[in-house]
């Protein structure tokens, strides 16, 4: 996989070579063009899913949370 | 004996409004069909991931449904509450979201029934559908060589007559390179036009849901009804107007450029864009030229670049949205794991296929500390030179046409040892993606029996402007899979009214 990751890095490299120095990069491709559509809503708080539907497809759960093994052995 | 298969979705939507064909029996057909597919496993197609065990409930008061009754294949990445949703991965094996995706549940309000879910690349990482952990798909033009992909379930189904259209989702090209490559039509829309909430996120500032269909008219209908505005997509855009059916039968007026960059014969590295793909592709140009399109060279300096970019952004933000498959939440975790660290590697390890691990090992390093600037930040900046380019164009030309794919249909196999040469596959295909513009792919010919498509991009918002283009094209070329639904012998409807009177409706052209 060394070799492949390699290969693609080597294509990737070729975007090196151009001079984009006064360039703005791109963020929303469609709403950095056109500032009549927000990109972005109000960071307002919404209902979440309720706690057992959440917990409902976790491999393990323990006291309404997500049981995971201890941090160290 | 009825061919309700033989109805294009439009067709089977104004029957049954019409009073002429049963939503039940449309759907019985096709989930016996996409069944037998499924029971097949490897010697089928191997289109499907999940299909409907029995009709669904109509939905509720919904005889006023412009779509109703019309059964619809969604690929496996988009969250269907209590179906399983796995993106084609193991690590996702058996999920059972618990919400659908918005784009399902606006189309299910317009009636549409959910027929079955479609295999897909792992995560939609991958042009020919080998990177399913549920297995490759076959093309049904020819059961040795690959669908194409992402979206290579999708794809193979609508060309099989398995269902009548489908949902896919286009990152690169993973809508119009296997609709290219099954002789069916694809299309990506404006970056942000269709809701992304709900769908299983590969690369967030490029993923976008479009229809798969068997012609340009149902493919309008299908995405007329997914557009729109959605607060749960912070990306999500005000489609700035309705989506109509396209009528246009010529191209008079219509200024149609040809990009050297991605349609010539030495535009490609390699091997190149092959012979029989061009002749197909310089052939419909001569046809739209006598639809009265003008034909011109246009210029995008920088879209040979795009496919670097594109392995630099697409990766980086995969590499960050993939990092919620950890064994905690949801999906697969490996047992018996001495700690924490312990379990997320393994779960990790044992879940993930082969290109999957390598878009985020690339994507991992492009965001790294120190090499942040010179690839993902450097990226996005040739992503901005990309679509400036594609503007510029636009102010001499209407549209932008070039092949979908470099190739028809490859063997399945061939390309699976060499990733950047599978990577080229989507040439042609990514500066859209890059620049958020619509696209769509028309089956335009033939090469080597193989079907070859052509795409046709425009502005930001022309959908409809691309939708009347590739229209009026499909209808001159007169493209016919039917033969790949028929080749089929799986089960048709044992009785029924003939086609012919199901047809019989006013028409309103």
């Amino acid at each position: 996989m060394a070799r492949e990751l390699s290969a693609v890095l080597d294509h990737v490299a070729r975007i090196g070579a151009l001079d984009l120095d006064d360039v703005a990069p791109t963020s929303h491709v469609v709403a950095d063009t056109m500032p009549t559509h927000p990109a972005l809503r109000p960071d307002e708080p919404r209902p979440c899913l309720p706690r057992e539907v959440a917990l409902a497809q976790a491999p393990a759960v323990s006291e309404d949370g997500f049981l995971v093994p201890s941090p160290q052995a | 004996m009825s061919d309700v298969v033989g109805l294009s979705a439009f067709d089977a939507a104004r029957a049954i409004a019409a009073g002429s064909l049963s939503a039940e029996e449309l759907f019985e057909v096709y989930r016996a069909r996409a069944a037998s597919d499924r029971a097949a496993g490897v010697d089928g197609l191997n289109c499907f991931t999940w299909v409907a065990a029995e009709p669904p409930d109509a939905v509720a008061a919904s005889a006023q449904a412009p779509l109703e009754g019309v059964p619809l294949a969604v690929k496996d990445l988009f969250c269907t509450e209590g179906v399983p949703s796995q993106s084609g991965s193991r690590i996702l094996e058996g999920y059972l979201p618990p919400y659908t995706a918005s784009v399902v549940r606006r189309l299910h309000s317009a009636g549409v029934r959910l027929l079955a879910k479609t295999n897909q690349d792992e995560f939609a990482m991958g042009s020919s559908n080998e990177n399913s952990a549920f297995g490759a798909v076959r093309n049904p033009w020819d059961r040795e060589r690959v669908p194409g992909g992402s979206s290579g379930g999708s794809a193979a189904a609508v060309a099989a007559g398995l269902a009548p259209w489908a949902l896919g989702t286009d990152t690169g090209g993973s809508i119009r390179q296997p609709a290219a490559l099954c002789g069916i039509v694809g299309m990506k829309p404006t970056y942000g036009s269709v809701s992304r909430y709900g769908m299983i996120a590969f690369a967030s500032s490029l993923d976008q849901a479009g229809p798969l269909t068997r012609d340009v008219r149902d493919a309008a209908l299908l995405l007329g009804h997914m557009v729109g505005h959605d607060p749960c997509d912070a990306t999500s855009l005000r489609f700035p107007h309705t989506i109509e059916l396209p009528t246009a039968e010529r191209l008079d007026g219509v200024r149609l450029g040809v990009p050297e960059e991605l349609a010539g014969a030495s535009s490609l590295e390699g091997e190149g864009i092959e012979a029989g793909v061009l002749d197909a592709f310089r052939a419909a140009l001569a046809r739209a030229e006598e639809l009265g399109a003008q034909v011109s060279d246009v210029r995008l300096p920088h879209a040979p670049h795009a496919l670097s970019a594109y392995y630099v952004i697409a990766p980086a933000e995969a590499s960050s949205n993939l990092a919620r498959f950890d064994g905690v939440r949801y999906g697969l975790r490996a047992a018996d794991a001495a700690d924490l660290l312990d379990m997320y590697t393994r779960t990790r390890h044992d879940g993930f296929g082969a290109e999957v691990k390598r878009r985020i090992m690339l994507g991992t390093y492009a965001l790294s500390s120190g090499y942040y600037d010179a690839y993902y930040d450097r990226a996005q900046r040739v992503r901005t030179k990309i679509a400036e380019d594609f503007r510029a164009a636009f102010a001499q030309v209407d549209l932008i046409v070039t092949p979908t794919a470099p190739t028809v249909a490859f063997k399945l196999g061939e390309k699976t040892a060499d990733p950047l040469a599978m990577y080229l596959n989507d040439f042609c295909t990514v500066p859209m993606s890059l620049a958020g513009i619509p696209a769509i792919s028309i089956p335009c010919g033939l090469s080597q029996g193989l079907p070859v498509g052509l795409q046709l991009a425009g502005p930001a918002f022309s959908e409809n402007r691309v939708l009347d283009a590739a229209h009026a094209l499909e209808q001159s070329i007169g493209f016919d899979g039917s033969a790949v639904r028929k080749r089929s012998s799986l089960p048709a409807p044992a009785q029924g009214p003939p086609l012919s009177e199901i047809l019989n409706l006013p028409r309103e052209s």
